[in-house]
């Protein structure tokens, strides 16, 4: 059992309460997921030509100065570096792929948790309360955010085995459930090029939807073709630059509620994360169909 | 009518309120307001009382009921009823996974659309859905009724022992061993009154019937891998 949540707003007025809200729907889903918590928020941060980056250290005694002395040296001195509890948020003046590789070779002790321009991943053991907290997620802002409060069946209770996942440029994925041939599978991704850091199940999973959008797959065709090759029991959740998807394995053991309103689309486990959001009593709300792709994107 | 606020009371409180009365003295009327998705609302509840939940209600909500008459105004989640006894637990929204599973008598009414594996395991319970319901519809379920006004989806009906599947739409795909059978008089009876004690409004001469092949009851050696 885990609890997944997603708020995707389509009032920009509300962008600014993003943060308030996913984190008023997380916490409702605490009972799903006591062992840890971690957040993606889509805030357009980084502009034309530069990259942003977030890594996190499980030392407590990291030294980041060292760390952030070698990044400018390395990418300059206009490198922005924002500390932010465990994780340090890098916006920098370079490609995606040349970042990754400086901090693969140089920084092997880090755990990238997101790349691309908009995204930026946050989590921690503890409970959703907590690790808000510590982050700060209730004042952020964005187009759109994922959450996940995860109860470990598959793998370790890490920081590194939380979700969201993320394995391409502004792509993640949340998770409630369990994948059966991702042994198999994580092999046949790293044949194409795929990168994995952890051993979980679910980072497979997203890594599968990397290859499929590098493959020139949309979203949606991504997901359908990963009703086929993905074997367990899912519901996803998918952040992507501007666009925002919620799947339901075919068997469908998983829950989720979708709702909608003027204002925006929400996802999570149970409807009570969703009954805290401002509207509900207005939103058309509903059960996702098994093997079914809902999905939206920013115009 | 006494009227509890689940903003301000727990759901163990309100269980143990309903599980205090037997609705022959004392109060008998319940009105549950803020429900919000909660969990266990009027589960276990043993008494001949009128209980309405204004609003949306969360997992299990009715599980276990006998003699109460439950009325949610939204919609239910996973586990709507599961193993009822007795009563009716109405459901004026839709209904998520397992509805009524494991049923083993009173009357469920969905009036708007159950989801995956309504009626899974049912032993005796009635469940009248007003729309469509999910796929896996009344998997391994040995007796009782269903009625679905709108559509089925794949796999209905599959593994089932004795019960009677009434249908008024499209069925996606039926599951091993359960087919269409005659609407003969005591059929068309039981169909007729489970939309008048449902209220629901359908023409009972629309609907067509599914019921087991009873090829399943002895083992094939024909169907063993050897």
């Amino acid at each position: 059992m885990c609890g997944i949540v997603g708020l995707f707003i389509k009032n920009p007025a509300l962008e600014a309460e993003l943060g308030l809200h996913l984190s008023n729907m997380l916490v409702e889903m605490t009972e799903r997921g006591p062992d840890s918590a971690g957040i993606a928020v889509y805030d357009g941060g980084a502009t034309e030509g530069e990259v942003r980056i977030t890594v996190l250290s499980t030392d407590p005694d990291y030294s980041w100065e060292q760390f952030k002395k070698e990044v400018r040296e390395v990418f300059g001195e206009s490198s922005k570096i924002e500390m932010n509890s465990s994780h340090a948020v890098l916006t920098l003046q370079a490609e995606a792929r040349t970042v990754q590789g400086w901090l693969h070779h140089n920084h092997p002790e880090l755990y990238m948790t997101s790349s691309g321009t908009n995204i930026t991943i946050f989590k921690e053991m503890g409970l959703p309360v907590d690790v808000i907290s510590r982050f700060g997620i209730e004042g952020m802002r964005g187009s759109h955010a994922l959450g996940h409060t995860r109860m470990a069946t598959e793998s370790a209770v890490t920081t590194s085995a939380s979700h969201p996942f993320s394995t391409g440029v502004d792509l993640c994925l949340v998770h409630n459930g369990s994948m059966s041939n991702h042994n198999r599978l994580r092999r046949r991704l790293q044949y194409h090029g795929v990168e994995f850091q952890t051993e979980n199940d679910t980072e497979v999973a997203a890594g599968y939807l990397t290859w499929r959008l590098q493959e020139g797959d949309t979203l949606d065709e991504a997901l359908e073709r990963g009703f086929d090759e993905l074997d367990g029991f899912y519901t996803f959740a998918v952040g992507t630059h501007d666009g925002f998807a919620v799947v339901k394995d075919p068997i469908g053991a998983k829950p989720a509620i979708l709702a909608e309103s003027d204002d925006w689309v929400a996802m999570a486990s149970e409807f009570r994360a969703i009954a805290t959001l401002p509207g509900v009593e207005s939103a058309k709300i509903w059960e996702p169909e098994p093997a079914r792709v809902y999905s939206w994107f920013r115009n | 009518m006494s009227e509890i606020d689940l903003d301000k009371s727990e759901i163990r409180d309100l269980n143990a309120t309903l599980h205090s009365v037997d609705g022959k003295k004392g109060e008998k009327s319940f009105k549950v307001v803020n429900p919000n998705g909660k969990h266990n609302i009027a589960v276990g509840v043993d008494g001949q009382l009128d209980i309405t939940i204004e609003g949306h209600a969360g997992h299990y909500v009715g599980g276990m009921n006998k003699h109460a008459n439950i009325t949610v105004t939204g919609n239910a989640g996973a586990g709507l009823a599961e193993n009822i006894m007795s009563g009716v637990v109405r459901v004026k929204g839709n209904s998520s996974q397992y509805t009524g599973a494991t049923g083993r008598g009173g009357l469920i009414v969905v009036e708007g659309d159950a989801a995956a594996r309504c009626g899974i395991s049912m032993k005796g319970v009635d469940i009248v859905v007003g729309g469509n319901v999910g796929h896996m519809c009344a998997f391994l379920g040995q007796s009782g009724n269903i009625v679905v006004c709108g559509d089925a989806g794949d796999a209905f009906g599959d593994s089932i022992f004795e019960l009677n599947l009434f249908v008024q739409g499209e069925v996606k795909s039926l599951g091993t061993d359960c087919e269409e059978k005659e609407m003969d008089a005591e059929k068309l009876a039981i169909l007729t009154g489970l939309l008048e004690r449902s209220e629901i409004k359908a023409d009972p001469n629309k609907f067509k019937v599914y019921g087991p092949g009873r090829n399943l009851y002895n083992f094939k050696i024909d169907n063993a891998v050897l």
